[in-house]
């Protein structure tokens, strides 16, 4: 039991579970999934296929993070993946054609890698911050979306683009598909192969790792390129999800939620050891979140505020230092009471 | 000297620590006015009397008296409160503050809450005038030198009232310039009645500024001795003593064969960092670095392993010209490097024994070619067994190990690589003894087996115990090579103090 109780993912678990169940209370049918036109549908597949791009996000965060970095232009990403991918569309003769499409969203990707790449070059290649040096494409990476949409949502009318974020594929939404791979192919790259040791090991120590022949430069450009393709998947699922791009308002916040959903997970800012299951049980968290405050009608001018009292209560939950506070403090004045009294005795 | 009531009396202490008896049943007393130096090799206990004596372990025997009054204290602030301060090695200061604020730094004189910052420079001012230093107090810390760095800390603890002070190797990072300085201030110190407890690892310094010695090996006492009736050469025997004969068997060991050189640096240098030097190692010859600490040991070091870029000089490796622009490519050449700076340089603390230990191999394999499940433990614990590394638990966090425990990971890392160099800086400092042994003896045997090796170390004895051949550094210059025979701790310390030997 106190095994169970120790894992680092019990917190976590706990508070997906808490939230849940309290969507039970307000939801009938919360927990009942359906079979329709060959097709799954419930709240909890919801859950999974609208917190599928932040899942995504949170993936390559997760590994950035691990080498004790940060990337806040994640969003921006989204933004031109999504813009991109659209305008390609809207200028093919046949917006169905599968050739077209794929080139299209091959095109995005190319380029979200090439943003990764570039956040890795200033902060390996240079040395920037990795707080100043991903600003950089954060800011301008909304004016560069804006640019390539003319200042308009472009929309599309592809069903093979629309596939992405909205289809379905063997019953399932085709997004929880494409999640379920990248999280494999991350799980597969850092756990099966070689390369997690090493973003554990530049996160926890670069120069140790340096000298130890590592190539932390090769190592930090890999992650960051990484994290840019991730995002760019969200992208190109969140535009074709409502078949248009929207340069200034596609991925808004989602690093901050990204950032979130990763120590929510249990791996540390300040780098070293990550957890991708964590990471994924995080955005969960707050998707899961998001779908409760809709379900249980808080009014809309406190969605905000009920959002960030649930967060700050999931991570002092989640933070074993206050967990170790509070239940200390909570056995201390047991045992102090009976003295007290027995004093307040003596001077009356 | 009729001796005055000792202002602290330490007695029968001892402290255990898990596997390890630190301290047992030794005596310590510091009389006022006098400088006492602690002496030991490293581990012979000296810091563990001294986080003792200050509260920051407790006492597992014996009792420690203050003014004859019998005391314990629970932690270094409630030390310091009874007139026990303590400046360490390196500086615990604030860089970025004023040396105002950092001698009053929690203490501020204030009025209605608000600092008075003219009371606290005038203060300041006055407090540095009794060490005779006269320095800008609204300057930050950081403009000064490191030896004037040591001497604020030492006046901020002077200040808080202090009666014994303790100096954990505060010459350690002083030029000779800055060494007389602060012997200075400490001869001013013991005119007013402080008694000054001393560690350094210098003889010379000992001799010159010490009244009277007591000497540790191995956790407990070997004696109290007046610094002036107690010659170097006896010194040294009571400090090494029986770990001498343990390693006499080392020095009977055949001198190297005439191996083909392995690496030679032909007038490698680097600007601010170490001269241009001429050096070549053979294969299967240790070569010690001797020369105090900056003394540009580790440059060498970090310039034949490619973490520093050369600015002058060549590089030839099996007598081919090599340019190692990165660690990286020096690993792909088979050599290795053990930095001084275990923390900072070799340790992953968040990692576990078996991802530390295989690092380096990983690093060399890339990340496509992860090491197998089984040939991963089969080396783990084949240089767990071989090197003895305690507790014998692969997955155990190394943040957890004791510091010996963890340089041992650290040289196996680079052993599994079978290295053709292996460099070691100071690999044996702050160990306890018999992981020191171990290390020493582990070098002797590599050596033999056909590793070169690169002996770095503060010790003269260690360098002289292991190496074929010994470099002498001096104000980051190489001044000297000499073969190792005949050659005895004078020669070198000489060499060291007054550079070329003709």
């Amino acid at each position: 039991m106190s095994r169970i109780l120790k894992h680092r993912l019990f917190w976590p678990l706990v508070i997906l579970v808490a939230l849940l169940a309290l969507n039970l209370i307000f939801t009938d049918n919360f927990f009942k999934i359906q079979m329709k036109e060959g097709h799954l549908y419930g709240s909890l597949i919801d859950i999974v296929r609208f917190g599928a791009p932040l899942i995504l996000v949170s993936l390559g965060m997760t590994l950035v993070i691990a080498t004790s970095g940060i990337d806040l232009s994640v969003g921006s990403v989204v933004a031109i993946a999504g813009a991109l991918a659209c305008l390609r569309i809207s200028g093919l003769s046949d917006q169905n054609s599968v050739g077209g499409v794929l080139g299209a969203v091959g095109l995005a990707l190319v380029l979200s890698v090439v943003l990764g790449a570039w956040n890795g070059f200033l902060v390996a290649g240079i040395g920037i911050q990795p707080i100043i040096a991903t600003l950089i494409l954060m800011v301008a990476g909304r004016g560069l979306a804006q640019l390539i949409t003319d200042g308009q949502i472009t929309t599309v009318n592809s069903s093979p683009y629309k596939l992405i974020g909205g289809g379905y594929w063997l019953t399932l939404p085709f997004g929880i598909i494409i999640v379920a791979v990248v999280l494999a192919l991350t799980a597969f790259l850092t756990r099966r192969l070689a390369l997690g040791l090493l973003i554990e090991s530049v996160g926890g120590n670069a120069e140790a790792s340096r000298l130890a022949g590592i190539s932390a430069r090769g190592v930090l450009m890999t992650v960051y390129a990484f994290c840019g393709l991730c995002a760019g998947i969200a992208g190109l699922m969140i535009s074709s999800n409502v078949s248009s791009a929207d340069g200034n308002n596609a991925g808004l916040w989602i690093e901050l939620d990204a950032i979130l959903a990763v120590v929510i997970g249990g791996t540390p800012l300040s780098g070293g050891r990550f957890s991708l299951s964590g990471t994924v049980l995080g955005a969960l968290i707050i998707q899961t979140l998001t779908t409760t405050i809709y379900s249980i009608g808080v009014p809309p001018e406190t969605t905000l505020l009920f959002k960030a009292l649930v967060v700050t209560i999931v991570c002092l939950i989640q933070s074993p230092a206050f967990r170790t506070k509070v239940f200390h403090r909570r056995r201390r004045p047991m045992t102090a009471r009976p003295a007290a009294e027995e004093k307040v005795r003596v001077s009356a | 000297m009729a001796a005055p009531a000792p202002i602290l009396r330490m007695s029968g202490i001892g402290k255990q620590f898990p596997g390890v008896k630190a301290l047992d049943g030794v005596d310590f007393r510091l009389l006022p006015g006098e400088v006492h130096a602690l002496m030991g090799e490293n581990g012979a206990g000296k810091s563990t009397l001294i986080k003792v004596l200050t509260g920051v372990y407790d006492i597992d025997a014996g009792e420690i008296e203050l003014e004859g009054r019998p005391v314990a204290f629970s932690s270094p602030l409630a030390a310091q409160q009874a007139g026990i301060s303590t400046v360490y090695q390196e500086v615990n200061l604030c860089t970025n503050l004023s040396v105002a604020e950092n001698i009053f730094i929690g203490r501020e004189p204030r009025r209605l809450g608000r600092i008075q910052w003219k009371a606290m420079r005038r203060r300041a001012e006055e407090i540095l005038a009794r060490l005779d230093l006269d320095i800008d107090v609204s300057a930050p810390l950081s403009s000064y030198s490191l030896a004037l760095q040591q001497m604020v800390a030492i006046a901020r603890a002077v200040d808080i009232d202090a009666k014994v002070l303790i100096l954990d190797e505060p010459t350690s990072s002083l030029d000779a310039g800055e060494v007389a300085q602060l012997f200075t201030v400490m001869r001013r110190l013991k005119e007013q009645g402080i008694a000054i407890l001393f560690v350094s690892h210098f003889l010379d310094q000992i001799y010159e500024i010490s009244d009277r010695m007591t000497i540790l090996r191995n956790g407990t006492l070997v004696g109290e001795y007046l610094t002036s009736e107690l010659s170097q050469v006896e010194l040294i025997g009571k400090m090494i003593g029986r770990e001498l004969a343990d390693l006499e068997k080392l020095e009977e060991r055949p001198p190297a064969g005439e191996g083909a050189p392995l690496v030679q640096a032909e007038e490698l240098g680097r600007t601010g960092a170490i001269q241009p030097f001429t050096l070549t190692i053979h294969e299967g010859e240790v070569v010690g670095l001797a020369g105090l600490l900056g003394s540009g040991r580790t440059e060498i070091a970090r310039l034949l392993f490619g973490a520093d870029h050369a600015g002058t000089g060549s590089l030839k490796i099996d007598g081919e010209q090599v340019s190692l622009r990165t660690p990286r490519s020096a690993v792909a050449r088979k050599l290795a490097f053990c930095s001084e700076n275990r923390r900072a340089e070799g340790l992953i603390p968040d990692l576990t024994v078996r991802e530390n230990l295989i690092l380096a191999l990983q690093a060399s394999r890339g990340w496509t070619r992860p090491i197998p499940r089984r040939k991963q433990d089969e080396l783990v614990d084949k240089y767990i067994a071989a090197l003895n590394i305690r507790p014998a638990n692969p997955d155990q966090l190394i943040k957890n190990l004791s510091g010996g425990n963890q340089q041992k990971v650290l040289l196996a890392r680079w052993l599994i690589l079978e290295p053709r160099l292996l460099i070691l800086d100071e690999p044996t400092r702050g160990i306890d003894v018999g992981a020191k042994t171990e290390i020493q003896r582990l070098v002797a045997e590599l050596s033999d087996g056909g590793m070169a090796v690169l002996f770095i170390s503060a010790e003269l004895e260690e360098v002289l115990r292991l190496s074929h051949k010994v470099g002498v550094l001096r104000d980051r210059k190489l001044v000297a090579q000499m073969d190792n025979e005949g050659l005895t701790t004078d020669t070198l310390t000489e060499t060291i103090a007054s550079g070329a030997r003709s």
